[in-house]
């Protein structure tokens, strides 16, 4: 088998490489047993991290074929094509050494969102503040993360946009807005509205697929737009960017995409629409642009049915 | 040359725990080789230990006749004592800094029974229990800010001792390859065990008593390293860890004959005996031919739990056995094997995690240590499941306690940089210089062998002085190891030669007393000498270092409330 593994150390090389290794697959290996015995027994400048080998601290994630997972808790076998496996850093993260990243940037995204309790200290229990089982089935699964930064390496709203907290500080948001213990749900489901929070992130769904715990970071953040909404935190590009859709699809089964664009940024945010205005043009000249009249489906009012029916149930 | 009043080498629970108490009113600073959230404090899945009697009447009294016993009497009833009666307080204080607990019905903190324990007594957090108090602590340690210094993926070096007065420490940056002294009033080891040296373990990579040897080389002795805590819950291969709580929520253990042999060997507590009772029954039935088609496992069969159970109880300990060794627990006995765990022994303390260098309590000035690298001693010769996160965080919070009053006293002591860095860069000056005929990896491979055969569950003389040479022959070796990477930035390969070296250095004392210990206590079982004998052996191994080697002496058992008895389970 071939191991194809990205080498770059700054301190010689220019820029990153692939390196091929050659190496049978002992019996059950996980790729980190492989990638163990390669430094072990062929290169021992070979540089990744790795501790608790149970999938529980989190330290070894990489890249496999181009998707991030834990490397100790990954059968070699599984992830080999046609003879090869492609090794890579995780991305969204600066290289340090081979697939050594850093983490700078990672936890001062975790930190922002303020994570730790805030409990009401006016009443300081002499035994353990009560929680009913399912309230803490509320953070269980939230509070699985290990910080591997799987999600975050994979996660396609930082690819475009650095601003953006990322799924796992959300997904640690979550655990602390739902915690039956926690005072500040309301300022944190507001500060987490804001730009760069729950509302930037394109539910593509790479987080959760990649998460290697219960923690799944897109189903929080879903979770936390409806405590958004819940909490009538709507003065904001994304919350508005919600109704405005659900409303146009409730009206005529049909995403009125001229509307769109000027209710989610907000009726009274001049500066916001007149940024539309040169998007708008480029999109004509291109043809792109949609009907400007907008038509109902045909079964309409079937559309309108249902909603109906959802908003009674 | 950078200075903090107090620093702490260790970042799991006892680490952050001790640094928790100081921030805020001394200079406080945490080493860490890796990032604190990967610490392998995290790993302990469980539960810990407290008579909160959430499910079932329960008492302090009873938890520490638990703790006494299942130490095999080698335990310090005084320290089991305080550190039984600080347990409750500590859990409700891990509550309201919102770490996530399983619950009851009522909403209170829900508790399951563990091996040893007479009542159910293990706080949990599903099967996470480590991971959920790791990460409150450092979210703690977040909301401190910039009170606590943090520097993560520095490696130990060494410990600076002189006239009995400790005075800092060397540290290296992995990341950038450099060396910083760091002067402090008061040191504080928070670095873990060493089972690592053995080829079947739970342990992580990062386990390799850094900390305990650097003590031991700075003329610190080390207590009870003979003590090696198998788990009776290895997954077969690897000896990744299949949580006790599996067997605390009613697994059972089947031998190759179908049996659930366990009868034989504790029919009262039967699965839930201790660990090193369990073990070696294992052990027993796997050398006696009974092992699952007669190979070296046996199985942990959960089926008649039920998967709803197994989901809410044990998701992770399911999630395991499906990703290492693709068998679901909903539908599969698990192959499991003992696995090299827990390390009762280290350095040398009293209840506040001051380090005590003799039989006499003579304490040794600023230098403190707490956790699994501290040996106060609470287990003994062998620890109940779940008394170790709790010494972790007891110990931890009381050794801070103890750490800031006592550095609030003196001043920063002088100390010439080259003459503390001098050693330490001839050190690695020797590894890139080294001949380089001997592979490193053949070097640790042989060292982890060794250990599981010659000082595994059981042990006898003839193996364990073949053991011993073996371990002398290695370290021979490892001066001739050989090392490719040459580069100052994240040399990870230095790293892992000079943990090699540590393991070298432990085994050979882990040897030493189990040779020196002729009688069966707890985790160490001699066969040839398979009785305890508490007239010549009830008493604390310590190993120093001299210069004709290492030289052992001995300091006795403290015994408060319960006298030796019979250990019957």
């Amino acid at each position: 088998m071939i191991f194809s593994i990205q080498r770059f150390n700054p301190e010689k090389d220019t820029s990153p490489y692939f390196q091929d290794y050659e190496f049978e697959i002992p019996k059950s290996a996980t790729l980190l047993d492989c990638m163990n015995l390669i430094k072990w027994t062929q290169d021992g400048t070979l540089t990744h991290r790795m501790s608790c080998r149970s999938a529980i601290c989190g330290s070894c994630a990489v890249k496999v074929n181009g998707h991030t997972l834990l490397a100790c808790k990954t059968q070699a076998s599984k992830v080999i094509k046609d003879g090869k496996v492609k090794i890579e850093p995780m991305g969204n993260m600066e290289i340090i050494k081979d697939l050594v990243v850093d983490f700078g940037q990672f936890w001062e995204k975790i930190e922002r969102i303020k994570p730790w309790l805030v409990p009401d200290e006016s009443e300081k229990p002499e035994k353990e503040r009560y929680q009913s089982i399912d309230d803490f089935r509320k953070i269980d699964a939230g509070s699985t993360c290990i910080m591997c930064a799987s999600c975050y390496s994979d996660c396609c709203s930082l690819d475009v946009d650095k601003g953006f907290l990322g799924p796992t500080s959300l997904a640690k948001a979550q655990r602390f807005i739902h915690d039956s213990r926690d005072r500040e749900r309301l300022s944190r489901t507001g500060e987490i509205s804001d730009k760069g929070g729950i509302w930037d992130c394109t539910h593509c769904g790479e987080c959760s697929e990649r998460c290697p715990t219960e923690a799944k970071p897109l189903e929080r953040i879903t979770s936390l737009r409806r405590t958004a909404i819940a909490l009538g935190i709507t003065n904001n590009i994304g919350a508005r960017h919600v109704k405005a859709f659900v409303d146009s699809i409730a009206h005529s089964g049909r995403l009125n995409e001229n509307i769109l664009p000027i209710r989610s940024m907000g009726l009274f945010n001049i500066s916001g629409l007149m940024s539309l205005i040169p998007i708008g043009i480029r999109m004509m000249m291109r043809r792109k642009n949609p009907p400007i009249i907008h038509k109902p489906i045909d079964e309409a009012e079937d559309v309108r049915r249902i909603f109906r029916k959802l908003r009674k149930g | 040359m950078l200075q903090h009043d107090v620093v702490i080498v260790g970042s799991g629970l006892a680490g952050m725990s001790a640094a928790l108490e100081i921030c805020g009113q001394l200079d406080v600073a945490i080493i860490s080789k890796v990032y604190p959230t990967r610490s392998h404090s995290g790993a302990a899945q469980g539960g810990i230990a407290a008579s909160l009697g959430n499910s079932e009447p329960d008492s302090q009294e009873e938890h520490m006749y638990d703790t006494v016993k299942g130490s095999d009497f080698l335990g310090d009833q005084d320290a089991i004592e305080m550190f039984t009666r600080d347990a409750p307080e500590i859990i409700y204080q891990l509550e309201h800094m919102g770490c996530v607990f399983s619950r009851t019905g009522e909403g209170k903190i829900a508790q399951r029974a563990f091996g040893g324990h007479s009542h159910p007594r293990a706080c949990y957090a599903a099967d996470r229990t480590g991971h959920a108090i790791l990460h409150v602590l450092y979210e703690q340690v977040m909301k401190q800010g910039k009170r606590i210094s943090i520097y993560p993926e520095w490696y130990l070096m060494s410990l600076i001792i002189r006239d009995n007065v400790c005075r800092g420490i060397v540290i290296y940056d992995i990341r950038s390859g450099n060396f910083e002294v760091i002067r402090a009033k008061g040191v504080i080891f928070a670095t873990g065990g060493y089972g690592r040296a053995y080829r079947i373990t739970s342990n992580a990579f990062a386990n390799t008593g850094d900390g305990i040897i650097a003590a031991f080389n700075a003329g610190v002795p080390l207590e009870d390293m003979e003590f090696v805590q198998f788990h009776p819950t290895g997954l077969f291969g690897q000896g990744i860890l299949v949580s006790e709580a599996a067997r605390g929520e009613g697994g059972y253990l089947i031998n190759g004959k179908g049996e659930r042999f366990m009868e034989k060997y504790a029919p009262a507590k039967m699965e839930l005996a201790p660990r090193d009772i369990v073990s070696r029954s294992e052990q027993r039935e796997i050398d006696e031919g009974r092992g699952i088609d007669g190979k070296d496992y046996i199985y942990l069969d959960l089926r008649h739990l039920g998967k709803e159970k197994i989901m809410e109880r044990l998701p992770q300990v399911r999630q395991l056995g499906i990703d290492f060794i693709g068998m679901d627990c909903i539908t599969d006995p698990l192959p499991i094997q003992p696995t090299a765990h827990y390390s009762m022994g280290g350095i040398p303390t009293d209840k506040d995690g001051h380090v005590i260098i003799d039989d006499k309590g003579t304490q040794l000035t600023g230098f403190f240590a707490a956790g699994e690298c501290a040996c106060v001693s609470v287990h003994g010769a062998n620890r109940l499941g779940t008394n170790s996160l709790l010494d972790a965080v007891v110990f931890g919070k009381r050794t801070g306690i103890a750490a800031l009053k006592f550095a609030k006293g003196p001043r920063l002591s002088d100390m010439k940089e080259d003459e503390v860095l001098a050693p330490v860069k001839e050190r690695i000056s020797a590894v890139f210089s080294s001949p380089g005929t001997e592979s490193i990896n053949d070097i640790r491979d042989e060292l982890k062998e060794n250990m599981m055969s010659n000082c595994g569950v059981f042990r006898e003389k003839e193996g364990l002085n073949k053991g011993l040479e073996k371990v002398k022959e290695l370290r021979e070796r490892y001066k001739n190891g050989k090392i490719t990477d040459k580069s100052k930035l994240f040399n990870n390969e230095l790293i892992e030669v000079l943990e090699l070296g540590h393991m070298l250095e432990f085994s050979e004392i882990i040897f030493k007393g189990a040779i020196a210990r002729e009688e069966s206590r707890g985790a160490h079982s001699r066969t040839d000498f398979p009785k305890r004998d508490d007239r010549n052996w009830l008493k604390h191994t310590l190993a120093y270092l001299t210069e004709d080697g290492i030289e052992l002496k001995y300091k006795p058992v403290t015994i408060t409330k319960y006298q030796p008895e019979e250990r019957k389970y």
